[in-house]
Parts: C-alpha cells; structure tokens; sequence
C-alpha cells in the first residue's frame, strides 16, 4: 500500500482509526472490523499510520467485460475538517465523480460538481444509486475477483490510493443524463446475465 | 448451544471441540459477538446492532478463520445447504483463484454477522447464528486447475455399489459449499449471495437442503435423529484427540495439512416399507434400541456392543446383518465423522413420502477409512431394504485461511 506523505493537520489517533479501517478494507477477506483484524494487515500501515486521508471501508468495484463500470464503498472522515475528494484514477479506465438526480421523474447520473464532501466526523457512501467513482471506458475487462487500485486526489492536492474487490453485480441499473455518454450497459459479469431494471 | 436463553452465548464448543476450535481460532464464541458488536460500523441503512443480535441464537458466532475450515468439527447447525458447483469451461487456475478470493471474502463476512461485499439484503447478514461456510473441492477443480498432482489421492470417484441407483441430478461437483447454521434464513441468504457470486464461473449442479433439530430442543451434545427414529452418529470419533485423528491430515504440504475429505450420499429412506416392520424387527435391523439408541446388548447409547453375547436360542442378540455389526469400527484412526441432516420432500399424490438422509461422512482418508465400511455395508446390512443411496459425490476440504488469505490458496496458489 502506498499513500501519501503524513497529513499534519490531522489528529494523529483519528489518523491512526482511519489507517486501521483503511487496512482492513485493503486486506480483501473480510476480515471484521474487530481489534485482532486489523492487526491482521500489511506491516505497512501500522509502520506509518499517518498515512491516509480518509477511512476506506468495504470498496469494490462492479465486474464489467468492457464499457463502464462504477467503485463504491464507504469513505470514513475521522478529522475535525470536511474533506473533499476531487477525483479519481485508475490504470483501467478514465474516472469521473459521480452523482444519482432526479430529472424529469428519473433517477440520472450525472459528474458530481465540485467535488465529493465527507463532512468532519462523518461516513459518506459511495453506492449504487448514488454517488459513485465512475470508470468510464475499460480498457481491460475487470473481472470478478479481480483486485483493482484506485487513487484519490483531495481538494489539498494530497492523494490516496486504495484497492477494491470486483464484484459481480446486476442491481441498481443506472442511466446517463442526455447528452452525457451512452447507456450503461456491457456491466453485468457475464455475457448472458442481463441487466434487471432498476429497483 | 447455550443451556439457557439468559446464558450469554459463551461456547460450549470450545469445550467439546477444543483442538479443532483452538486451530479454528483462538475466540470463544461470545468474544467473536462482543467484538463484532463493539465494532460495527456498516453502512447507514443497516439498523444499529444492538437491537437486532439482542436474542441469543442468532448472533452466535463460529470463527471463520484458521489452520482449519470450520462445519467440520463443528457442533451441527440446525439448517444446511450443500450446493455443488460445475466449473464452466475455461475456468483455469487463475479463474478459481479469483472465485475462491470472493467467495472467502463472503464467507468470512457472513459468518461474522457482516453483510457480505455489495450485499443487496444487508439487514440479512446480521444474524449469523453459528453459520459455517466450507468449501470443497471436486476431482474436476484439480484437473480444471491443472494441480492434479495436489488432489489428495483418495479423493476420486467412488467405485460402485451393489446397492447404489445413483441419479446424475444428486451426484458429483467441481466445487461444494457447504452452508450450515441454526437459522434457516441465514443459511438461504449466505447460498444466495454465494451462488451469485459463482455465476460467472460455474453453475449449480445440485443443491441438497437438511435439517437437524433446532437449537435448544436438546441440549447440547446429543446423537441426532433420522427419519426413521433412530439415532444417527453415536459412533462418531469423540471430540478431541480421537476425532483429530480421524479427521485432519496431520502432516505433509501445506495443501494437504489440516485438510480432511467428504463423502456425501443422499439416500432416500423408503418410510412405505419400513412402516410395515414392527418395533423388534426395526431394532433388529440396526442392532440397536430405538428409544436409547443402546446395542441390544446394552443398557446406554454408548456401550460398547457385545457382539459374541447369544440368547436362549443360541442366536447372538446383536445380529450379524445388522447395522451396527457391519459398521462397527473400533481404531479411531479408521472411524469416520458423520454429519447428517435429513431431508423430507413433498409427498406423492397418494401419500408417499420424498424422505431421506443427506450422509455426510469426513474422513482424513476415504480409501482408509470410509470405503471398508462401505464395502461391508453394500455387501451386507440389513438396513439396505429400506435405504437407497440416489446420489454421490466426494470432495477434499482443503485447509482454512488466515484473515487476509483465501480458502484453496494453498492448492491454487
């Protein structure tokens, strides 16, 4: 796991929780949330525990052959400052930062103006049917049980990356705001699994 | 299972199973719920644990991680799914390794009261109540994988039995998970979640639904009952030392240690036939009573049987087509573990009951130890006029995980 250099501003025990909860969400297996799990990750993130921005809990990411595809998960802020996620990059695909609206009676996607904010002291979900890192154009498919790394970039410039399980998932269809590239489809996990409506 | 519904869910597994915990993972039960409860922080539209886990079977934990999988040794749930899976073509060795990586990861989620990874009926994955997840491996998977050279060697088709009528819809599998736990519910929530996320790289098979009684009916400990009354298990190897031995490969490569395999039979018990026996012939036909579960020579389920002992007409009592005479096995070493749940379909039309045992037998070595049973039984007991195996299948259980590893990471790594 690589991170970005120590934020000072940031207490240093809500910087420790957040690197504990990031840990665990990077070792992939499910492990609990209890003390002996996070024990459990690599040696790096208690080496240096300042390292991350913001708690990362439970990411993945939505197997897709070709097209899009969207990462989700739960993004903890244990500081005293909101903190807000300007963008995303992965090595597969261009990202962007995603939102769910209402527009004219329909739940659309549409790029996140200015940014995802994580209130102090708060969680935010990235889920399906809201907000979401959007990865816009595979270039490889990302196929179930893949491991994917993902880079945060936040409003101070500092980044964080984070890896994220692909999951094979057919919920929560969404649809584009006109004009705002094509349809989501090509995400379901497999050819002949086709996509459900949105529930 | 606790004593009492006031008795915090402390785990008397611990005691009766202590190796197999121990190697399973050094929480209790009760520590696994304080520190999942404590811990929890899932998403906002879960509702706040303390509420739900407030009744004391549904939020006993097993652990998941360890040198061993768990639903072995451990205490029989109530509920068990075993779902066999055909690989599809093409899965290699890569593509096992990625399915096997999510599937721990549901599987270690789950059976810890959290929902799984992308879980779309998250308030489902609270209440474990002891649900176990295994994983098996099928003849198919090593050659699927190209490690047949790590399959343990008796781990291959079964030869053929006089008795069998093996139907294809019951028999074989690449990869089974086994879903146990003493909440129906939960155990069809974990299958769901686990068959969705093995769509994209196998198909289900068969699947074999059973029960048992349900937690605190009886206490703890007891012999389990089939459908035709008799207690079923009293032979097993006792927790500990004896089932250890029988159970676990003890030594070898890292694939193979703390491995054990399974057989699973479905057989169908034919309730029409067996009701015309009365009650002697019923307890003849076992060798045992069908009240205490005793050998007709003895007075409580687990005397040892007297084989030799004869009555006033010369006859031994214990007769020598008997059930307990043709599977009695005295070297823990060549015991096997049995794990059954029956399983009661619709009736016919006319009446006729769909009822039956799905067998489950976990052996270190099915060559030595379950086979020679086998062979005796299909040769001669006199409970085959009323059981017939329709299925069959074997798989190896490779060894557990530790957090952050993968169930098959030994054999596929």
């Amino acid at each position: 796991m690589r991170t970005t250099s120590p934020n000072a501003s940031r207490r240093r025990s809500a910087a420790i929780l957040a690197a504990a909860i990031l840990t665990v969400g990077v070792a992939g297996c499910g492990s609990s949330d209890s003390p002996s799990a996070a024990q459990a990750g690599p040696p790096a993130a208690s080496a240096n525990p300042d390292a991350g921005v913001l708690g990362i809990r439970d990411p993945w990411v939505k197997a897709a052959d070709k097209g899009m595809t969207a990462a989700f998960g739960t993004l903890v802020n244990d500081g005293d400052a909101d903190i807000t996620v300007t963008g995303a990059t992965t090595s597969l695909s261009p990202m962007e930062l995603h939102e769910m609206t209402m527009k004219d009676g329909k739940m659309v996607m549409q790029q996140k103006q200015g940014g995802i904010v994580i209130k102090a002291k708060s969680t935010h979900a990235l889920e399906p049917g809201g907000d979401h890192l959007m990865l816009m154009n595979l270039t490889k498919p990302v196929q179930a049980g893949d491991e994917l790394t993902f880079t945060l970039t936040f409003a101070d410039g500092k980044t964080q990356q984070f890896r994220a399980m692909a999951k094979p998932f057919t919920g929560a269809q969404e649809s584009y705001a006109p004009g705002h590239g094509e349809p989501m489809t090509g995400m379901s996990a497999t050819p002949e699994m086709s996509m459900s409506p949105a529930s | 299972m606790t004593q009492t519904p006031s008795v915090r869910p402390v785990s008397r597994r611990g005691l009766l199973t202590g190796g197999a915990l121990a190697a399973g993972g050094a929480l209790a039960g009760g520590a696994a719920i304080a520190a999942t409860r404590s811990g929890r922080t899932g998403p906002p539209s879960v509702p706040a644990a303390d509420t739900t886990l407030a009744a004391t079977v549904g939020g006993l934990v097993e652990p998941f991680h360890g040198a061993r999988q768990a639903g072995v040794a451990t205490e029989p749930q109530a509920h068990a799914s075993f779902v066999a899976l055909t690989l599809r073509t093409g899965v290699d060795r890569a593509a096992l390794g990625r399915m096997l990586r999510l599937l721990t990861d549901d599987a270690a989620r789950l059976t810890q009261g959290r929902p799984a990874l992308a879980d779309t009926e998250a308030e489902l994955g609270l209440l474990p109540a002891r649900l176990t997840v295994t994983f098996g491996f099928g003849p198919g998977l090593y050659r699927a994988a190209g490690v047949d050279d790590r399959r343990p060697a008796s781990v291959t088709d079964l030869p053929s039995f006089r008795i069998d009528r093996l139907q294809p819809a019951w028999s074989g599998g690449d990869l089974l998970l086994q879903i146990c736990a003493d909440d129906a519910l939960t155990v069809a929530h974990a299958q769901r979640v686990l068959v969705k996320d093995s769509r994209p790289f196998a198909t289900v098979r068969w699947v074999q639904q059973g029960f048992r009684r349900s937690p605190g009916v009886e206490p703890g400990g007891h012999t389990q009952r089939n459908l035709f009354g008799q207690l079923d298990g009293t032979a097993n190897p006792r927790p500990g030392a004896p089932m250890d031995a029988a159970l676990w490969a003890p030594d070898g490569p890292a694939w193979l240690r703390d491995s054990t395999t399974l057989v699973i039979r479905r057989i169908s018990m034919n309730m029409e036939t067996w009701d015309l026996l009365g009650r002697t012939d019923r307890e003849l036909a076992v060798g045992r009573r069908l009240d205490t579960g005793a050998p007709l020579t003895g007075t409580a389920e687990h005397d040892e049987p007297d084989f030799a002992a004869t009555d006033a007409d010369g006859l031994t009592v214990i007769p020598d087509f008997s059930h307990l005479t043709r599977a009695h096995v005295t070297d823990d070493r060549l015991k096997i573990l049995r794990r059954p749940y029956n399983y009661d379909g619709v009736p016919t039309a006319e009446g006729h009951a769909d009822s039956g045992l799905i067998f489950t037998s976990y052996q270190a070595d099915i060559a030595r130890q379950y086979l020679p049973i086998q062979r005796r039984l299909a040769e001669r007991d006199l409970l085959n006029e009323w059981t017939t195996p329709i299925g069959s299948a074997v798989f190896a259980i490779p060894p557990g995980c530790k957090p952050g590893g993968w169930v098959g990471e030994q054999v596929l790594g």
